[in-house]
């Protein structure tokens, strides 16, 4: 049962799976609750115009370009969204388009889009043991950040008036929260994929919700159907050969199925 | 505490434009402490923007001035409760009553077990709105009358300045407003300045100490019963219909 550990490039991806399914079930809490997963998730598509630029500005760590390109691009998106001009979902959609076709057009004009195809689908067995630090970092950070800014966040997003009234700065902890979002969906896309990335950042959440019934059980089963479902998920895959992203979600959605049936009436 | 009767806020010339239209204009008005003063007009009449421009939460021209018991302004921020008609929290909601207060009212970290002795607190606080044993049931599954209580005890943690509210235009029966209407009466009595939009003219009636009847910009404000005896009242809501 446990000679899949034996290799090192496992043990590898069973760590990062310890670091990173809990970052991204952490961010998932209020990104669910604030139903932004279409912004999520149209976050993680423009990572292909971030990876464009970084190529085509011959920056050979293009992964800072993509962070800094997502920050930029969630802080349009948040501000757009918060002017309430347009209706949301429409707003989200338009800049999840741009960012598909404008990454694809501009890795297509270098004519090498298929190397790019990896950042699709990510590849969590592919994690360096220097990059799980990284990862390490990360995960202390966003905890970090959770721990001082959270209730902010939250306060805001029930209500930015009854915040602003108890001295939040509405505006400040909306951008703050949509800018730690973008930095770990740009930093995790390598792995997870950016097909993928949206579902492992709020199927957990998704699924604590339907039993969840304070803030703490929420973010603890969070925690737990994540880990849970990302070292099953890790485990099926060595034994199945099949890709360890995708089983990760497929396990994680049937926990969510699971716990749909049992959801508090 | 006592009736201090001297604490009060200046509204003045209060103008709030949006899209090239104006939405409120040239609004003054002094509310004070130890007293409760209404702002009511029909629907789309600027009273929720009003409110928003006194929380500074939307760019507006004029000031708000809150002045101290000698009269002078007073230079610390004055602490505003605010009790909004809703919050954005939907029937799924994980969060408890308590994590919401908890965020709200303190520093420690809503996500995490609370503390005794904030738990403590926030019970004897919300005990008096009978709001006590709401602390665990989850947000999302509240009847109106319980949210109305639960946005008092929150806006009145810690004692505010002033106590600024939007009625709900519905989903509070008649004996929760009766109950909420009578925690106003008892609040009213401590050193606050209490400033409400009110759907519910009978309470305005009943209860409030100065009127604004606003239709973008004021038509009458005094005593409730000058109020409702001028023209613009009886235009605005005996003739107009809406009651």
């Amino acid at each position: 049962m446990f000679e899949w550990l034996a290799y090192d490039f496992m043990r590898t991806a069973l760590w990062a799976v310890l670091l990173l399914v809990p970052l991204l079930s952490l961010l998932g809490t209020l990104v669910v609750n604030n139903k932004m997963s279409f912004f999520s998730d149209a976050l993680g598509h423009s990572a292909l115009t971030g990876v464009a630029i970084g190529v085509l500005a011959g920056v050979s760590e293009y992964r800072l370009v993509m962070v800094a390109f997502g920050v930029v691009f969630a802080l349009c998106m948040n501000r757009i969204r918060r002017s309430r001009l347009a209706s949301t979902d429409t707003v989200i959609g338009v800049f999840s388009s741009v960012g598909v076709a404008l990454g694809l057009t501009l890795l297509s004009a270098r004519g090498n889009l298929a190397n790019y195809q990896s950042l699709l689908v990510g590849d969590i067995l592919s994690v360096t043991a220097d990059e799980l630090w990284v990862l390490a970092g990360a995960l202390a950070a966003t905890a970090l950040v959770w721990l001082v800014c959270f209730n902010g966040f939250f306060a805001v997003s029930i209500s930015p008036s009854v915040a602003k009234s108890k001295g939040f700065r509405s505006a400040l902890y909306d951008n703050l929260f949509v800018v730690l979002v973008a930095v770990v969906v740009m930093l995790a896309i390598r792995w997870v994929g950016l097909l993928l990335i949206n579902a492992m950042l709020i199927l957990p959440a998704a699924s604590s919700r339907n039993v969840a019934r304070s803030m703490r059980s929420y973010h603890l089963l969070s925690l737990i159907f994540g880990l849970f479902s990302g070292v099953l998920g890790l485990w099926l895959s060595y034994y199945n050969g099949v890709a360890t992203g995708p089983t990760i979600i497929l396990v994680l959605a049937a926990v969510f199925f699971g716990t749909f049936l049992l959801r508090k009436k | 505490m006592s009736h201090c009767g001297l604490h009060c806020l200046k509204i003045e010339h209060i103008t709030v434009r949006a899209s090239g239209q104006t939405l409120v204009e040239d609004v003054s008005l002094h509310a004070h402490c130890g007293e409760i003063t209404a702002v009511i007009g029909r629907n789309g009449a600027g009273k929720s923007t009003l409110f928003k421009a006194i929380l500074d939460e939307i760019p507006h021209e004029g000031e708000v001035v809150f002045t101290g018991h000698n009269g002078t302004p007073s230079k610390r921020r004055p602490k505003i409760g605010y009790v909004p008609q809703s919050l954005n929290i939907d029937g799924g909601n994980p969060a408890a009553v308590l994590d919401i207060a908890v965020a709200y009212t303190s520093r420690w970290p809503a996500f995490l077990p609370v503390p005794g002795r904030i738990r403590a607190r926030l019970k004897k606080h919300f005990a008096r709105f009978d709001a006590a044993d709401l602390l665990d049931k989850q947000a999302g599954r509240l009847s109106g009358g319980e949210w109305q209580r639960v946005l008092l005890a929150i806006a009145t943690y810690p004692h505010p300045d002033m106590l600024v509210l939007d009625e709900p235009v519905s989903g509070v029966d008649t004996a929760g407003l009766s109950r909420f209407y009578e925690l106003l009466e008892q609040l009213r009595k401590e050193d606050m300045v209490i400033l409400i939009i009110s759907h519910d003219l009978a309470f305005v009636r009943a209860h409030a100490d100065r009127v604004a009847l606003l239709d973008g910009k004021v038509l009458a404000k005094g005593a409730p019963a000058d109020v409702f005896a001028s023209d613009a009242f009886q235009k605005a809501f005996v003739m107009g219909g809406e009651r």
